[in-house]
């Protein structure tokens, strides 16, 4: 475990000071929110009077730093590691920093000085260290040089420490604050001349911080976009067809009319109906009141069944994207005196973030804003413009932090609704938000695949073949259809790739994985942890099927096959030896492992639990990471732990189900997830090695089930291939 | 009708079966109370109510009179932060923090009724949903409040204003 010592410390200077801020601001806001009152942060880069050294870092008169953050905030805390990495090379006061979002049409306008903006696949910090850290260096040597000018001094004879500049020789001593305002001026460095430091010299990076965005989500003061509010500010409920595809035929917007607050009932695109009213309660209990014929079209006709049946067919079907190859599976399968076969599955899921989609969005035939949450701003901005039929360049978007988002919020479906609906309402904000049922139902679902695994195995318990065959939906197809290869999906393999972020960490010597692609009718997306999820599912089972097939240990049969892949099996070892695999375990508790590499990073989990009367309860996990560095290890704990929860809910209950062309669960009471007292202990243990940057949002939910899957086996010599738990005779106490 | 929302008597106009959840984000601007299910399962909505943690998104405002003292997010802790957000604070609780007002409301009403409990008492009693997966501090969190308010006892004083 990482639970810091220090973060006592970095709370007690930060948050002290702001808190008295934080109250005071609070209480003036207590009443009506118009706008942005929010009491620290997220001021517009516009409004900012002091001048930038660069576009990273603001320095205020009173010493503050504010560091622009251009990724996106949505729980997973690399806020705050990019100001470190910033902090880390100004060689400012950490003490003295605070954040500053930017928002992608300034970004636009400035040639993305900021780079992408884009904030999904784990890639905030390990997208982006380079260039913080080179900003962070510039600035620095902007201020030195700045005070150097004003000593008449070389900037070589002068040193930086936490944002006090002092000339050696001399003694002579200024801030940051003070010479700010000349430092603007100086012409910045050239990249080639800067020269970052040595991780192992970081004392800002690298350590334990208190997240710099805390505070207002303690007591309620945070405006997120669904708490978003503006002067004569209208609520939009939207309604789609559920069945996806299908089309609005008609809607008797008299039946709702007068009902208390209504303004319009409109539609909003071929498929979609939306009630615009003073208030979203009014707006809900009108739609749900308003009479709607669909156009279901022939999505009407799917279910779960009639999907897992096609499913099943690929399962055997001929196709030609493969994702990994080596020798000839096929022929060394045919040819095997023993082969082991199993297949799998895994349902569609829902994101569920808490925050149901809002955006606030004002159309004025000369301009279009929007504010609120996006993860992709970009492409939001983009999707706006579009919708608006205005250029990019009087479009705006305020983005937000976001209350819980894990790739649904890669889609921009809401900000186009939004959009098309302010463009009928010119010059009046008007706020979309979806109910709970909406997003339920119009979610972009994680995919649904089933995949069949046949091993050749010899008498020693050598893998001398391996096929898996995945079959099902393609995120890409729907989401990215430019993306998609030679290899059908290009994401469809993670964790099972021959080389790179999502590299096997297996040497089979006949090894074929291949996809049979069946794209259903429920949208997709980009769901945390992506396909890695369902892939590692599938191979760390299957490989648990072999061990206990050879008769042989889980983990000693893995290292025979992970010679060739040592960090892959460093983190497995270190997993397995937290747990205490070589020693007995407790009366009644069994144990299981898993391992993969996803997002750049290595990761591992082994799983303690016991099983009695059918009733499974975890006891214990212990999770390995291995991300190469970590620029702030209590958050990469909490991102690691927090894992848990994503990656054991599907496990246990989770799955959207289709019904006559539809998702069936429509709120928690049947999309269930899990709560506290389903958590297992988790122990951290992050081991970065150096030398590569990985990510650590996702990594870590594809081994949580995988470990515990194999501990229930472990357990009961049951072994549960189709997710989720619910759905066998197991239950979950 | 007139309601008394941390400390203050207010009134509202508004359709008798208005959930409480939205009069106070929609009438009074209180946007702390957060909106996640609408069908009391999420805990996103959670106030006091004579100082016991209510789901609001179901209960409508015609069940509520004067005499009942509302407490929200923006009221628990005024002057200085309730021990629980103290303790959220320090070992940094919140992800997105979408959730923590409604956690954080159910588990001061918690431990002002139960200020030492169990490990199985907390996970029976907290069941707000989180999906960024903050229960292990969660968890952490309730346990340091606990020792706070324990200490603050010793001491003399509440945080809470109703």
């Amino acid at each position: 475990m990482n639970k810091p010592e220090a973060q006592t410390h970095a709370n007690g200077g930060v948050n002290l000071s702001r808190r008295g801020f934080l109250k005071g601001s609070g209480a003036a806001a207590g009443a009506f929110v118009f706008g942005f009152s929010v009491p620290f942060s997220q001021s517009a880069l516009a409004q900012s009077d002091s001048p930038e050294v660069n576009a990273w870092v603001v320095v205020q008169p009173d010493e503050t730093v504010l560091i622009r953050i251009a990724r996106q905030e949505m729980g997973q805390g690399s806020l705050t590691g990019l100001a470190q990495l910033v902090a880390e090379e100004l060689e400012c006061d950490w003490e003295n920093v605070d954040f500053d979002l930017v928002k992608p049409g300034q970004n636009r306008e400035r040639d993305n000085v900021w780079g992408s903006q884009f904030t999904a696949g784990s890639t905030a910090i390990r997208g982006s260290h380079e260039y913080l850290r080179q900003g962070g260096a510039a600035a620095r040597m902007m201020l030195t040089e700045a005070a150097a000018r004003q000593w008449q001094v070389p900037a070589g004879e002068c040193n930086v420490s936490e944002g006090v500049i002092t000339h050696e020789p001399s003694g002579r001593t200024t801030t940051y604050g003070a010479v700010v305002g000349a430092a603007s001026d100086i012409e910045p460095p050239k990249t080639e001349s800067i020269t970052l430091k040595d991780p192992k010299d970081w004392r800002i990076a690298g350590k334990d911080k208190a997240r710099l965005d805390t505070l207002d989500k303690l007591d309620g003061s945070l405006v997120y976009g669904a708490d978003y509010s503006m002067p004569g500010m209208l609520v939009a409920v939207p309604k789609a067809c559920p069945v996806h595809g299908g089309k609005l035929k008609s809607f008797d917007a008299k039946a709702v009319k007068d009902m208390p607050g209504v303004k319009q009932v409109l539609r909003v695109d071929d498929e979609t109906v939306a009630v615009v009213a003073d208030t979203f309660w009014r707006a809900q209990k009108a739609l749900k009141a308003l009479p709607i014929e669909w156009d279901e079209g022939e999505n009407a006709k799917v279910s779960s069944d009639s999907i897992a049946e096609k499913l099943r067919e690929g399962l055997t079907a001929d196709t030609s994207f493969v994702g990994n190859q080596a020798g000839d599976a096929k022929d060394a399968l045919a040819k095997a005196e023993r082969v082991i076969e199993a297949d799998y599955s895994y349902p569609y899921q829902n994101h569920a973030q808490m925050e149901t989609l809002a955006a606030t969005v004002r159309w004025r035939k000369n301009g279009c804003e929007m504010w609120g949450p996006t993860q992709v701003p970009g492409a939001a901005l983009a999707a706006l413009a579009e919708a608006a039929e205005l250029p990019q360049e009087v479009c705006e978007i305020h983005t937000m932090r976001i209350g819980g988002s894990f790739g649904r919020r890669a889609a921009t479906d809401y900000i186009r609704q939004a959009t098309l609906i302010a463009r009928q309402i010119p010059d009046t904000p008007i706020k979309l938000m979806w109910t709970r049922e909406e997003d339920m139902r119009q979610g972009r679902f994680h995919p649904v695949t089933q995949c069949r695994l046949r091993a050749a195995m010899d008498d020693e318990g050598h893998v001398q073949a391996l096929h898996m065959r995945l079959s099902g939906q393609s995120i890409m197809a729907y989401a990215m259809p430019q993306a998609m290869g030679d290899n059908g999906d290009p994401v469809a393999y993670q964790g099972l790739e021959p080389e790179g972020d999502m590299a096997l960490g297996y040497s089979v010597p006949n090894l074929l994985v291949d996809h049979a692609m069946h794209n259903p009718h429920i949208r997709p997306g980009f769901w945390r942890g992506v396909n890695l999820n369902q892939n590692t599912l599938y191979l760390e089972s299957f490989i648990d099927e072999l061990a206990h097939a050879a008769g042989q240990d889980p983990l000693a049969f893995r290292r025979k096959l992970m010679a060739k892949h040592p960090k892959h099996l460093a983190v497995l070892e270190a997993a397995a030896e937290g747990i205490g695999w070589d020693s007995k375990p407790p009366e009644g508790i069994y144990r299981g492992i898993a391992q993969v590499k996803g997002f750049g990073s290595y990761v591992a989990a082994a799983a303690e639990v016991s099983v009695t009367d059918g009733k499974v309860k975890m006891h214990r996990i212990v999770a390995a990471t291995d991300p190469g560095h970590v620029i702030n290890p209590q958050q990469v704990e909490a991102q690691v732990a927090g894992s848990f929860v994503y990656g054991l809910s599907p496990m246990l209950y989770s799955e959207a189900t289709v019904k006559d062309g539809r998702i069936e669960q429509e709120n928690f009471n049947t999309y269930k997830v899990m709560t506290l007292k389903d958590m297992p202990k988790v122990e951290v243990i992050t081991m970065p090695s150096g030398g590569f940057w990985g990510g650590v949002g996702e990594p870590t939910i594809a081994v949580a089930a995988p470990a515990v899957l194999n501990a229930i086996f472990a357990a009961t010599g049951k072994r549960i291939r189709n997710i989720p738990l619910k759905n066998t005779d197991l239950t979950v106490s | 009708m007139k309601l008394t929302i941390n400390g203050q008597v207010t009134e509202v106009d508004v359709e008798d079966d208005t959930p409480l959840l939205w009069v106070l984000r929609e009438q009074l601007g209180l946007t702390g109370t957060k909106y996640g299910c609408g069908i009391a399962l999420c805990g996103a909505c959670t106030v006091h109510i004579d100082g016991v943690a209510q789901r609001s998104c179901v209960l409508p405002i015609n069940a509520v009179n004067e005499s009942q003292k509302i407490t929200t997010i923006e009221g628990l802790g005024v002057q200085q932060f309730h021990p629980v957000q103290e303790a959220w604070a320090e070992i940094d609780v919140a992800q997105c923090g979408f959730c923590q007002p409604g956690m954080i409301m159910a588990v001061s009403s918690l431990l002002a009724e139960n200020p030492d409990p169990t490990d199985e008492e907390i996970q029976s009693e907290i069941t707000n949903i989180c999906r960024c997966g903050t229960y292990p501090r969660v968890l952490e969190g309730v346990k340091l409040a606990a020792q706070r308010m324990a200490s603050n006892e010793k001491a003399g004083g509440s945080n809470e204003q109703a």
